[in-house]
């Protein structure tokens, strides 16, 4: 197959995904169209099928995420994608994968909201993404691809901690990567030693235990005792899988922070200002969830002023001045999504500049 | 070395097709690459535009505020980007579809190509893209002629191989009308 080749593929980061979902074992798709992510199910209604898959074009966003749930119960690999709009539908079945313990992944092409909102590029749904979309309290595993490649190596990374931690994990990125064609390295299936799924509903024929997959906790003490133990992973997950990326932050005197489509252009406004002289960096959360607190506390010991930058008027921001040192600063720049309000990376430097200028 | 050229027209005009033909022939040519196309909802008639960027190393932001070289295929784009061209950089205007208006672009190099006459003139006005696609050639001297060769078979569907030498043609005669 074309995408078991290690020679260079030019192709949409929507594409990657569903390549990715593909080389990685996932052979069960289901979703609903919506713009900017239709790719990826037609891609995979052209791919699949023909490698004894399944694909299935839901009555609905809330059918496909219980499809989602119920391929999982089954110990197989599962994926449904959407955009704004269809990812709320879905949140009521991922709170309860979340509460069942089950792992599948879900991709979230952002689009600007609220509601039907736009087409066009967002980084507005952070919050819903990371900070557990869904009653009950719970998180996910929430991954941000920056680059096509990212597209592809985050999803295969997906899948794996996924099954690993008995969690869903989000792939969320928006249209700039989805829609946005790179030359992309088509590289193989990570060689991760995953747990066995001992827990699978699969029917007592094969001999296995009777397996009950819920989310209904009614003993006395039931609830507590799986919330404590979920907590317990959390912190495992942040302990473990935290990722980012640093781009000269060693003797920075003002750290760009940006994830996803935004830290790309940020990336280049960082190198902009290098060239001008001024000594700034760029922190790049790859895990929004688990966020990467312990990083940015050690950056903020030595740098006194951050500066977020986001295609929102500011989420990602809470949590980034909850992990920095108390006498930080932190500077927003950020644009509401919609038509017409992607930065360019000259935007950026002047923002650069201007907060630069005013540190202390 | 790094290129980025942003290209716009109205859908229909090929403005994706441009931007993934010159892409495919910087990856023949070993390039990393980005294309990050922009777009309406409607299939013909709406604003389109794309934005490619090849480097030897990494290719950045996908998204420039300051173009090294825009394509302008129509009015609205004209009106719209061609002042956002970088100082010391090149504007390719589609002098068929564009009224200049004398409108003054110091520190820009305009650089005028009756794209749609040209392609008319070749057999087929649908070839406006390639037209325009041999005037950037030109101007930028980024790519081999060779190289974008190459990519027309990677870029057309293969029911179209067979209008490839009448699109390198065409490509010829975007590049010798801006040589001027």
């Amino acid at each position: 197959m074309q995408y078991t080749s290690v020679e260079k593929i030019f192709v949409k980061g929507n594409e990657a995904v569903a390549m990715a979902a593909i080389e990685v074992g996932c052979r069960c798709y289901f979703g609903y169209p919506i713009t900017p992510q239709s790719d990826i199910p037609e891609y995979l209604s052209r791919e699949l099928p023909g490698l004894g898959g399944e694909f299935i074009q839901a009555e609905s966003e809330i059918g496909a995420i219980n499809m989602l749930l119920g391929a999982s119960a089954t110990g197989v690999r599962a994926m449904t994608s959407s955009s704004g709009p269809g990812i709320s539908l879905k949140q009521e079945g991922i709170s309860y994968m979340a509460g069942s313990e089950l792992p599948g992944v879900i991709v979230d092409i952002m689009r600007a909201g609220p509601g039907l909102g736009g087409i066009d590029a967002s980084q507005a749904d952070y919050w819903q993404a990371t900070k557990g979309g869904g009653h009950g309290g719970y998180r996910i595993i929430v991954l941000a691809p920056a680059s096509v490649q990212e597209m592809y190596d985050l999803t295969m990374l997906a899948f794996d901690l996924s099954d690993i931690y008995r969690m869903p994990a989000m792939v969320l990125a928006d249209s700039v990567v989805g829609q946005m064609k790179e030359s992309v390295t088509p590289n193989l299936r990570p060689q991760t030693v995953l747990p066995k799924k001992e827990w699978v509903v699969r029917g007592r024929a094969e001999g296995t235990p009777q397996n009950v997959v819920k989310s209904l906790y009614l003993g006395d003490g039931e609830m507590e005792a799986f919330h404590w133990k979920m907590q317990a992973r959390y912190k495992e997950l942040a302990d473990n899988e935290c990722r980012w990326e640093e781009v000269q932050t060693s003797d920075a005197e003002l750290i760009v922070t940006a994830f996803g489509s935004t830290s790309r252009i940020a990336k280049t406004a960082v190198a902009m200002a290098r060239e001008a002289g001024m000594k700034v960096g760029l922190m790049r959360p790859i895990t929004l969830f688990p966020f990467p607190k312990k990083t940015y506390a050690a950056l903020s010991e030595r740098c006194k002023l951050f500066l977020d930058i986001e295609l929102s008027t500011g989420q990602m921001i809470d949590d980034v001045r909850l992990s920095v040192a108390r006498d930080v600063d932190v500077a927003f720049y950020g644009r509401p999504p919609g038509a017409g309000s992607l930065p360019t990376p000259e935007e950026l430097f002047e923002q650069i500049k201007k907060n630069y200028r005013a540190r202390a | 070395m790094r290129y980025d050229v942003f290209f716009a027209g109205y859908g229909g005009q090929g403005v994706l097709l441009a931007g993934n033909l010159l892409s495919y022939a910087a990856i023949h040519e070993g390039k990393n690459v980005s294309f990050f196309p922009a777009y309406g909802v409607e299939k013909r008639g709406g604003a389109a535009m794309c934005t490619v960027v090849f480097a030897d190393g990494d290719t950045g932001s996908p998204v420039v505020g300051n173009p090294s070289v825009s394509v302008l295929l129509n009015q609205l784009s004209f009106d719209k980007y061609a002042a956002k061209v970088k100082q010391g950089g090149v504007c390719i205007v589609n002098s068929s579809l564009v009224e200049t208006n004398g409108v003054e672009l110091p520190g820009i190099e305009v650089v005028l190509v009756p794209m749609n006459q040209i392609a008319l003139d070749m057999g087929d006005v649908r070839m406006v893209n390639m037209v325009a696609c041999g005037a950037y050639m030109e101007k930028s001297g980024s790519l081999k002629s060779a190289s974008l060769e190459a990519a027309l078979k990677k870029a057309l569907p293969e029911r179209n191989h067979k209008l490839i030498s009448a699109n390198v043609k065409a490509m010829e005669a975007g590049a010798l009308a801006a040589r001027g």
